[in-house]
């Protein structure tokens, strides 16, 4: 049993592959400009003239700013979660997410899942056709998922997966070999034509809104407009290009120049220097921000001298000098965002207390302190900046920490992929499986890239991941969270603040829960 | 005929002293801890408690210029040391003797200095990483050729003359002539070169810290506050204008020393 529930567990993970970056996402909350999405969610209006109220105009293109080079087009392959964010305008699963955190039926017209969640039944959407005009056959959903499940392998989340049959033309069950209530969620796999097998890496071909022109590594990524995209008058814009921007710096210059009209994970200060032509709509990243510890590295792999580390951070410093106090910040490995299972508790383990931390530190017998380097991926700004805070803020305990600032590429190679690291400073994604989240500290693991190992934490997790019982699981997730935090398994920081520079003549942005930037909503205002 | 005053060395003479004093006294004090962030201050103007204002970090301008100037001036001294040392040992060896390893050291040396300096730096760096001592590593070698060909112009020039024949009839040795009899000869184009290596090695490891290649944050460095300073332009100028100034400040003093010697040697 217990073995299956670990199987579960991976397998949750896979959607999640990848995992940790930087940049990305979209948060629930606050959302600008009416109109243009169904959102009835809590809007917070950024800004007054955000609020006046606009009529969508159909045509124009747009061009996007992301910060990190697409790791590749197939969508069952990419790992780094600036291409989910990308190609969540190209490709769609049987299901999508809306920018509620729901799942809403997208290749599928219509689902149901058993009670005992071993058995879901997908209706074909009628009528939904691929980029290249053929209809999207049942048969390609079966190849899609059972491709998908191959190359996540045997210790994925997909191992729980028994079977996918198609009964008939407009119907495919998945089989599970046992319950697992949030598998829906890895259900958001992306349907792809099993004609196009030869052509995944360089000509992508989907059912979402938008469809492939053309992508050039390290310049752009261009789509257009969709024609026979199943939902009605979707999507507005004729033509996106996502424009791969070295650094921020260069974003707010080429956002004043006007070449880019949208650009997300700005600081509050660089949004400050966007003066006119742009709104600044606010939501949070719904990525976990923290110093992540190698728990393999000699000073870590004492709990007195992690939790030191946490005690020693200040992340209100953090969080006030880089986002103006607009961050959620966060003493677990969860999102705010998910507020039916995210422990508030665990945000008040730890406020700043040097003293304390020094005691700790002696006790671990490194009074004296001790040398450590912390890597940090250069795609997102506010990383480099945590990082200098961290520094300032360690070295009143003696610790001296050096901060070496590497490519993306090179990160998630290095640390992510071989973990050869002491600490490092990166923001984690998931799904919205909340089992995304907290496997990535589940020891056996192929994602736990702090080699965090807790048999307490093993233990609940699974139980929680094998719980029907809603309540129950919700109960377990939180005790995991509680001890994660407690047993200070890195030095989780903040949920940072996504604000986003849009064009002020564009309407309609919206964030999600997920990576995703969703271009098919935004439109030129009349 | 009254001796005309050589205003271009003492300015520069003074300009030089000013800095290096500045310098020197930032790796012991400063008036604020270099790397100490303080949210009250953040991206406030200059005042009489900051002269030079604050970073986004709140971190005293003034204070990181002097205790990054030191940054600066240890890359840029170390990158002339190895490149003077390499670069007279080359040129010596190859100016006296001359014939086909003349040729074939000269070659590469033209070939080295055909490539613009920043390419070939990046080179080194990606090959090596980033960091303090990579930096200097990669400069310093980049710095060789320019050194080599001074002194290798040098040597030839002495090598004909008649104390140069004396010696060699008298005997000595031909490294005791190259490095007794011949070298002292070229110190003052040697100078001149050496501070004219300095101001280049200053702007590039200034360049290579704005690039991100080369010291690392929280480490303060000239090219690094410029980088940091960017995206804040608009509303704290001055977190990137005086570093700026500082950068053209020690050019220039070094620069108008180094005019100086060369018009006090022609004279």
């Amino acid at each position: 049993m217990k073995k299956r529930m670990k199987k579960i567990l991976l397998s949750m993970m896979t959607l999640t592959v990848t995992a940790a970056l930087c940049a990305c996402g979209g948060g629930k909350g606050s959302e600008s400009s009416a109109g243009g999405n169904d959102s009835e969610e809590t809007k917070t209006a950024v800004s007054a003239e955000t609020e006046t109220s606009s009529t969508p105009q159909a045509g124009g293109e747009v061009t996007v700013g992301i910060a990190q080079d697409l790791d590749s087009l197939d969508p069952h392959k990419m790992a780094y979660a600036g291409t989910r964010e990308v190609l969540f305008n190209v490709f769609e699963g049987l299901v999508k997410p809306d920018p509620n955190g729901d799942l809403i039926p997208a290749v599928a017209s219509d689902y149901q899942m058993s009670e005992d969640g071993k058995v879901y039944t997908f209706t074909l959407r009628d009528g939904i056709t691929f980029h290249d005009g053929t209809p999207v056959t049942v048969e390609d959903v079966k190849y899609s998922i059972e491709r998908y499940a191959e190359l996540q392998g045997a210790d994925s989340a997909f191992s729980i997966l028994e079977s996918v049959e198609t009964p008939d033309g407009s119907t495919v069950v998945v089989n599970l070999n046992e319950g697992n209530t949030e598998f829906l969620a890895s259900l958001t796999l992306a349907i792809v034509p099993q004609s196009n097998e030869a052509n995944f890496d360089t000509n992508p071909i989907g059912t979402g809104p938008f469809k492939f022109v053309s992508f050039t590594p390290g310049q752009s990524f261009v789509v257009e407009a969709y024609d026979g995209y199943w939902k009605e008058d979707c999507p507005y814009l004729d033509k996106v290009t996502f424009q791969i921007v070295a650094d921020a710096d260069t974003a707010i210059t080429q956002l004043q120049a006007g070449t880019l009209d949208i650009y997300q994970y700005l600081t509050a200060d660089q949004a400050s220097t966007l003066t006119s032509g742009f709104n600044i709509l606010e939501g949070s990243v719904n990525y976990v921000q923290g110093m992540f510890l190698n728990n393999d590295f000699e000073p870590f792999q004492d709990v007195r001298v992690r939790q030191a580390l946490c005690y020693a951070v200040d992340k209100d410093m953090i969080n006030e000098f880089l986002f103006g106090g607009k961050s959620h910040t966060i003493g677990t490995h969860m999102i705010p965002s998910f507020k039916k299972y995210y422990n508030e508790e665990t945000e008040g383990v730890y406020t700043r207390d040097v003293e304390k931390a020094k005691e700790l530190l002696s006790e671990a017998g490194y009074g004296d302190g001790f040398e450590f380097t912390i890597t940090v991926p250069n795609n997102y700004a506010p990383h480099e900046g945590t990082a200098q805070i961290i520094v300032e803020n360690l070295k009143e305990m003696g610790i001296t920490a050096t901060i070496n600032t590497v490519e993306f590429s090179t990160w998630y190679d290095e640390v992510y992929t071989q973990r050869n690291y002491e600490a490092t400073i990166v923001a984690v994604d998931g799904t919205l499986a909340p089992s995304s989240w907290m496997t990535k500290n589940y020891s056996t693991d192929p994602n736990n890239f702090t080699n965090y190992s807790n048999e307490e934490f093993d233990d609940v997790y699974s139980r929680a991941l094998a719980s029907t019982d809603d309540a129950e699981k919700t109960e377990l997730y939180k005790e995991a969270q509680m001890i994660l935090a407690e047993d200070a398994a890195s030095v989780y920081i903040q949920d940072p603040a996504n604000l986003v520079a849009v064009s002020d003549k564009l309407g309609g942005y919206v964030f999600y829960p997920i990576s995703a930037q969703d271009m098919s909503v935004v439109y030129y205002e009349q | 005929m009254k001796k005309k005053r050589n205003y271009s060395l003492m300015i520069g003479l003074v300009m030089s002293g000013i800095v290096l004093i500045l310098a020197v006294v930032g790796q012991f004090w400063t008036p604020y801890d270099p790397t100490g962030m303080d949210a009250a201050a953040r991206n406030a103007g200059p005042s009489l408690a900051h002269i030079f204002g604050c970073d986004n970090f709140g971190r005293d301008v003034f204070s990181r210029i002097m205790n990054g100037m030191g940054t600066t001036f240890f890359v840029a001294l170390c990158t002339v040391l190895i490149g003077a040392f390499f670069g007279t040992l080359i040129g010596a060896v190859t100016g006296y003797f001359g014939g086909w390893l003349d040729e074939i050291i000269m070659r590469i040396n033209d070939a080295l200095s055909a490539f613009p300096s920043i390419l070939l730096a990046l080179i080194f760096i990606s090959l090596l990483g980033t960091g303090k001592y990579n930096i200097i590593l990669a400069l310093g070698i980049l710095f060789i050729p320019s050194f080599a060909r001074i002194v290798r112009s040098e040597v030839i020039r002495c090598k004909e003359l008649e104390f140069v024949k004396s010696a060699q009839v008298m005997g000595a040795g031909k490294f005791r002539i190259i490095f007794v009899h011949i070298l002292p000869n070229a110190a003052v184009s040697m100078l001149t070169a050496a501070a004219v290596g300095f101001n280049n090695a200053v702007l590039a490891e200034a360049s290579m810290s704005y690039l991100g290649l080369g010291v690392q944050p929280p480490e303060p460095s000239l090219g690094l506050m410029l980088s940091d300073a960017q995206a804040y332009l608009e509303i704290a100028p001055w977190s990137a204008l005086f570093p700026g100034f500082v950068i053209v400040f020690i050019i220039l003093g070094f620069a108008l020393v180094s005019e100086g010697l060369r018009v006090r040697q022609s004279r």
